[in-house]
C-alpha cells in the first residue's frame, strides 16, 4: 500500500515502526525495482547510520525534526554525501561532493533520510533521461517507454512507491513533464523561493528546485522545509511559503487556448477537458484565454538556456576536479579532450548553440531578441493574472513516448517541453497534477500555473481537486 | 532553413573548448542546423519597443559584507578532488 509522508511520520511517532525499518524497506524496494534503472547509487551506509541516530533520539524522548525518519531520493545533480554526485555524466563519475546542497542540508536537519541518487539526462539536458551516460530509466507504467526528464529517475522512484518524495530540478519542465509521464505530482516553485546552492547549475535564470510526491499535501510538507532565503544563493527571496488549506471556493481559472490545439494528442486534450469539467463541478470558474506569444516560448527557451548552459558548463575543464583526459600534451588539448570525453552529445549541442547565440554579430539577433520576447511573454502572463487566479494547460502534448522514438531528432525532443517552458521563462510556480490516463493506461498530467509567490494556494488548489476526484 | 558548414561547427567547438571527432562534426552539423532553423522563427516577433528581461524577480545587485567566513571544507578536501596533484598544488600540463 502506498504510504504518504503523513502516514510514515504517524507510524514512527506511535512506535509502530522505526526510522531504520522505513529506510530498510525503501532500500529493499529500490533493489526489487532495479530493472527500471531509476537510481544510480544507493547511499545505504549513511542512510542507515542516520536512521539509527534518529531512532536513538526518539527512544531517549529527544526532539526530532518534522520529517524524522522519512526516506527520500535526490536527483543526482544535487550535491549530497554518501555516494558520488555524477550529474549522470562521465565527467563527474567519481566526484565526491565536499559540501551538500542547501536543500539537502535542510531536509536532513528536518530528519528526512536520503537513501539514493536518481538518474537524469546528463547535466539535466533532456526530456527523457535517455541522455544519461549510465543508461536509460524506464517508465513506471510501461517499461518500453521513457520516464520523461530530465528528472526521470526521481519521478519513477516516487511513482513506484520506493520513497514518498524525491527531489528534482526544473529548468524548463524537468520536474513537471516526468511527473505527468508517471502519474504523480511534480512541483516547480516560484523562481527564488528555494535555494539553488549546491545543485549543478544549468541555466541560472530559470533553474528551480522542487519535488515529486504522490499527494499535494506531501508536496506542501516538503516545500515548507525547502523554501527560504539562503545567503549562498543571492537570488533567493525572503520566505513567504506557508502551506494553506484551499480557502477560495470559487477560483477563476484560465485555460490557455494555444496549448489545446494542434500538436496535442487527443488523449491528452480529452483528459484535460475532463479535468476542467471537474474544476467546474467543484465550483470554480474556467474560461478560455489566449497568449499570442506562447507558441514562440520554446524558441526563446532554446536560445536563453543554451546561452546560460555554455557559460555555466565552462567550469568543467578537467583541472580542479572531474574527468581529465589522459595522454594529453598541451593545456588546450587537456581542456578539449576532457570536455569531449566527459559530455554527452546533447551537452555539446547546447554548449555550441550557446556559443553561437552569444557570438559577436549574432548576439542581438538571438540572445537579445529572446530576452525581449521574454518580456512580452511575461507581460501576457501578468495581464491574465490581473483577471485570473490560475492558468491551466496540459503538462505535455503527449503521454510518455517510446524509448528511442525521439533520440535522433533533437528538435522533436524539445517539443515535449512546449507547455512547461513558458512559466519557467517567467519564473512562475507551476505543478503537474495527475489527471487520469489514456486507454492504454498511460498517465496524463495537467499543469496549473499561478502568479509569482502564489505557491501555497497553487498546491492547495491541486490538492482540493485530488479530494474532489476521489 | 539554416545551414551551417563543418568549418562553422569546428569554429563553435573551438569557442566551446570541445575537441570533436570527425564523426561528431558531421552529426552536429545536421543537429545544430535544425536547432538554429527552429529558433530563427523568433526573428519574426516585433520587439522594437521592448526592454529585455534578464532577471525575473526584479532583483538587482545583492551585496554582502566582504568578510572571511568559516568553511567546513578544507584545502586537503579540495585538493583531493583534483585529477593530479603535486606539492600541495593542482598539477597541469606545461602552459608556456
Amino acid at each position: 500500500m502506498s504510504q504518504t509522508i503523513t502516514d510514515i511520520i504517524a507510524s514512527i511517532q506511535a512506535g509502530q515502526t522505526s526510522a531504520r525499518a522505513e529506510v530498510e524497506t525503501a532500500l529493499a524496494k529500490a533493489r526489487e525495482h532495479e530493472s527500471y534503472h531509476a537510481l544510480l547509487h544507493l547511499t545505504e551506509e549513511r542512510a542507515l547510520q542516520r536512521a539509527d541516530e534518529i531512532d536513538a533520539r526518539l527512544k531517549a524522548g529527544e526532539k526530532v525534526g518534522e520529517l524524522a525518519g522519512v526516506p527520500f531520493v535526490v536527483k543526482d545533480n544535487f550535491l549530497a554525501f554518501g555516494a558520488p554526485t555524477t550529474a549522470a555524466s562521465k565527467l563527474l563519475e567519481n566526484f565526491d561532493a565536499p559540501v551538500q546542497a542547501t536543500v539537502v542540508e535542510k531536509l536532513e536537519a528536518a530528519g528526512a533520510i536520503c537513501i539514493g541518487k536518481s538518474n537524469l539526462d546528463a547535466f539535466a539536458h533532456g526530456g527523457s533521461t535517455e541522455n544519461s551516460a549510465y543508461g536509460v530509466t524506464h517508465n513506471a507504467f510501461d517499461t518500453t517507454r521513457v520516464a520523461g526528464g530530465s528528472s526521470g529517475g526521481s519521478a519513477v522512484v516516487t511513482a513506484l512507491d520506493i520513497v514518498p518524495f524525491a527531489l528534482g530540478s526544473d529548468t524548463g519542465g524537468s520536474i513537471r513533464q516526468p511527473a505527468s509521464f508517471n502519474g504523480i505530482f511534480g512541483y516547480k516553485p516560484t523562481y527564488g523561493m528555494v535555494s539553488r546552492y549546491g545543485v549543478v547549475a544549468m541555466a541560472s535564470s530559470t533553474d528551480c528546485m522542487g519535488c515529486f510526491a504522490r499527494t499535494a499535501d506531501d508536496v506542501a510538507r516538503v516545500m515548507a522545509i525547502m523554501a527560504g532565503q539562503d545567503d549562498k544563493d543571492m537570488t533567493t527571496l525572503p520566505n513567504y511559503f506557508v502551506p494553506t488549506a484551499p480557502s477560495k471556493i470559487n477560483a477563476k481559472i484560465g485555460v490557455i487556448k494555444e496549448t489545446m490545439g494542434d500538436g496535442v494528442d487527443d488523449d491528452v486534450r480529452h483528459a484535460t477537458e475532463q479535468y476542467i469539467a471537474s474544476l467546474r463541478a467543484a465550483g470554480h470558474t474556467v474560461d478560455e484565454v489566449s497568449m499570442p506569444t506562447l507558441p514562440l516560448a520554446l524558441a526563446m527557451y532554446y536560445i536563453i538556456v543554451p546561452a546560460e548552459v555554455s557559460s555555466n558548463l565552462a567550469r568543467y575543464d578537467g583541472i580542479r576536479y572531474g574527468r581529465r583526459a589522459s595522454g594529453v600534451q598541451t593545456l588546450a588539448e587537456l581542456y578539449g579532450r576532457s570536455r569531449d570525453e566527459g559530455f554527452v552529445t546533447e551537452n555539446k549541442r547546447r554548449i555550441m548553440i550557446g556559443s553561437y547565440v552569444l557570438s559577436s554579430g549574432f548576439f542581438d539577433a538571438y540572445y537579445q531578441q529572446a530576452q525581449k520576447a521574454r518580456t512580452l511573454l511575461m507581460g501576457e502572463f501578468s495581464g491574465l493574472f490581473n483577471e485570473y487566479d490560475f492558468l491551466l494547460s496540459p503538462t505535455a502534448p503527449t503521454v510518455a513516448f517510446g524509448i528511442g522514438e525521439n533520440t535522433s531528432d533533437p528538435v522533436k525532443m524539445y517539443l515535449s517541453d512546449v507547455m512547461t517552458v513558458p512559466p519557467s521563462l517567467a519564473g512562475l510556480p507551476a505543478i503537474s497534477v495527475p489527471a487520469g490516463e489514456n486507454a492504454a493506461g498511460l498517465p496524463i498530467g495537467v499543469q496549473l500555473i499561478g502568479p509569482m509567490k502564489s505557491d501555497a494556494a497553487l498546491i492547495a488548489l491541486s490538492g482540493s481537486m485530488e479530494v474532489h476526484r476521489g | 532553413m539554416s545551414t551551417i558548414s563543418t568549418d562553422d561547427v569546428r569554429h563553435l567547438a573551438a569557442l566551446s573548448n570541445l575537441q570533436l571527432s570527425d564523426d561528431e562534426v558531421t552529426a552536429l552539423q545536421l543537429d545544430l542546423g535544425n536547432i538554429l532553423t527552429y529558433i530563427e522563427q523568433l526573428g519574426s516577433l516585433d520587439t522594437s519597443h521592448v526592454e529585455p528581461t534578464y532577471q525575473v524577480t526584479g532583483l538587482e545587485n545583492v551585496w554582502r559584507d566582504d568578510t572571511v567566513r568559516e568553511s567546513t571544507v578544507t584545502r586537503e578536501d579540495l585538493l583531493a578532488l583534483a585529477p593530479e596533484q603535486a606539492d600541495q598544488s593542482v598539477k597541469v600540463p606545461k602552459v608556456l
